[in-house]
């Protein structure tokens, strides 16, 4: 058993190097078709921040008249954090309001002397909400609106919340990243698929090469595992082949991709090297499918291939 | 050892008949030659033997053995019986001369020792000793066929099948091949040859089955070629 696995490595080995132009050929459309793979991970990676940036930026703000205490915007927060739907609440304080405003308008000398003028704190406080998903607004808002209905008329605490004003960009950008992802999904399998068949009928073309050898050996009474044996141990240098290169060409790939397209006009936190770090940080994982999708795809389609020529 | 009983086979639903009705025997060690013209049922005579074509009637023996009841898992134990030389040599090009004949061994599960041993004898029986690292590319169509003798008797087969093994050579090579198929019957290997070549049979002057149109015509046990 193990001569005979032996004699099909080095049987396979041999086969690889003598067959130099045919191996290359089947490693460089392999190393094509795993590149898409390994392309895809990373747009999938990229979108999912993207998405993930942009429902982060998305969130409710509850304003509350310049009389609420801190008492009761404590008590509206905690119930607010109570709720399953709620992923943060932030609390902003009048001081701090009027801080950020000056801040915000340091360059502005005619507001600033409004306020001064005004002599007291115009603004509120404020809680800054954070749901999980951003299908859950819609029920953050409708916990608020019933706070607001069920307030004293002649002393309220909430002065109002914008969700009305977000809502259609909420609801707009939970359809995009809903329809984003379904789409995604769809175009990374037919990519899949592709670079699979692709790589099958290049390996199949390869042993069709073969065949009147296959024939010869079936007359020598070799068995069928000891003709397909080869085949497959080839297949899966060529696979391994491709994913060593493709995870060496990625390297380079990215740093001029990121250089040469990065950072996203509209997205500052999708910025240059993103990709990269990605890549490195997650090396094991792109090592595991390039390398082992090369060396399944290599082994499978010469396993079928030959299979083929071993039936007659 | 062989045994052709009724054998017959057509094809397109009898449109077209390679064999009829072909029964004939061959003892163990003789040296039996098959002529005929072309289409005249030689190598479909073989691929019964060979188990690569059925009949589509009749009963092919191996000793007592019904070739064609053998199951496909086993087949290629069976083939292990039996060394194949064909015309157009088929050796694996990407394979040396000498891993061509161990190719026959290794397929065989012989171990790594006797293939050393055996490898290098067998090339020396058909005197290509000094060729063993050559590549198919690399040697004359005479040299080749020498190969594909030694890789077919490398395994020591009860019967060695020569399908025109002399079909693509020169008269010179014709003549060693000839020899070589003659020293190796001589060691007792029951020989099956094909050919088209009056003057090898002429001077073997063995068994001769003259065949066709699928039909046995002549079977003579010190036979001339005559068509």
């Amino acid at each position: 058993m193990w001569v005979a696995f032996k004699r099909i490595v080095r049987s396979g080995a041999i086969n690889f190097w003598r067959s130099a132009f045919v191996s290359l050929a089947a490693i460089f459309v392999m190393t094509v078709a795993l590149f898409m793979i390994a392309s895809t991970m990373l747009d999938n990676y990229s979108l999912r921040q993207a998405l993930e940036d942009l429902q982060e930026k998305v969130d409710i703000n509850v304003y509350f008249v310049t009389t609420a205490s801190e008492g009761e915007i404590a008590s509206l927060k905690t119930a607010l954090e109570s709720l399953p739907e709620v992923a943060e609440v932030a609390y902003t304080s009048r001081d701090q309001a009027l801080q950020e405003f000056r801040d915000r308008h340091s360059g502005d000398a005619l507001t600033i002397q409004a306020l001064d003028e005004l002599g007291e704190n115009p603004l509120g406080a404020s809680l800054s909400i954070r749901a999980h998903q951003t299908s859950h607004y819609e029920g953050v808002a409708a916990f608020l609106a019933d706070r607001q209905a069920l307030e004293d008329p002649q002393s309220p605490v909430i002065d109002r919340v914008n969700y009305a004003r977000n809502q259609v960009a909420i609801d707009r950008l939970g359809d995009i990243i809903d329809d984003t992802q379904t789409t995604n999904t769809i175009r990374t399998s037919i990519l899949l698929l592709l670079a699979i068949f692709v790589s099958f009928v290049t390996i199949r073309l390869a042993i069709h090469h073969s065949r009147e050898e296959i024939g010869v050996m079936r007359l020598v009474g070799a068995s069928n595992a000891f003709i397909r044996g080869p085949f497959v141990v080839t297949g899966i240098m060529q696979g391994l082949f491709a994913g060593v290169l493709v995870l060496i060409l990625l390297y380079p790939a990215l740093i001029f991709y990121e250089s040469a397209f990065y950072p996203f006009p509209f997205f500052e936190e999708v910025s240059g090297g993103m990709l990269l770090g990605y890549y490195v940080h997650n090396f094991p994982y792109f090592l595991l499918v390039l390398v082992g999708g090369g060396i399944i795809i290599g082994a499978v389609s010469s396993a079928l291939a030959v299979s083929r020529y071993l039936r007659v | 050892m062989i045994y052709f009983d009724k054998v017959s086979k057509w094809y397109n639903g009898g449109e077209s008949v390679a064999l009829e009705d072909v029964t004939f025997q061959i003892a163990p060690h003789e040296f039996v030659s098959i002529v005929g013209h072309s289409g005249a049922g030689k190598s479909t005579l073989l691929k019964m033997l060979l188990a690569e074509d059925r009949p589509s009637d009749g009963t092919v023996f191996y000793e007592s053995t019904d070739i064609h009841k053998i199951p496909r898992g086993r087949l290629p134990k069976f083939r292990r019986k039996i060394g194949t030389v064909f015309q157009d040599f088929k050796l694996l090009p990407n394979k040396t001369a000498y891993e061509n004949v161990a190719f026959a061994m290794e397929a065989n599960g012989r171990s790594d020792e006797e293939i050393a041993e055996n490898v290098p004898q067998a090339l020396e029986l058909v005197d290509l000793d000094d060729k063993i690292f050559n590549f198919p590319h690399q040697l004359s169509g005479g040299e080749r066929q020498r190969v594909a003798i030694a890789r077919a008797i490398v395994n020591q087969p009860d019967i060695i099948i020569a399908d025109e093994p002399t079909g693509n050579l020169d008269p010179i090579a014709t003549y060693e091949v000839v020899q070589i198929l003659k020293k190796i019957n001589d060691l007792g290997t029951t020989v099956i040859m094909t050919t088209h070549n009056k003057g090898v049979i002429d001077e073997l002057g063995r068994r001769v089955i003259t065949m066709d149109r699928g039909r046995v015509l002549r079977d003579d046990e010190s036979g001339k070629y005559v068509l």
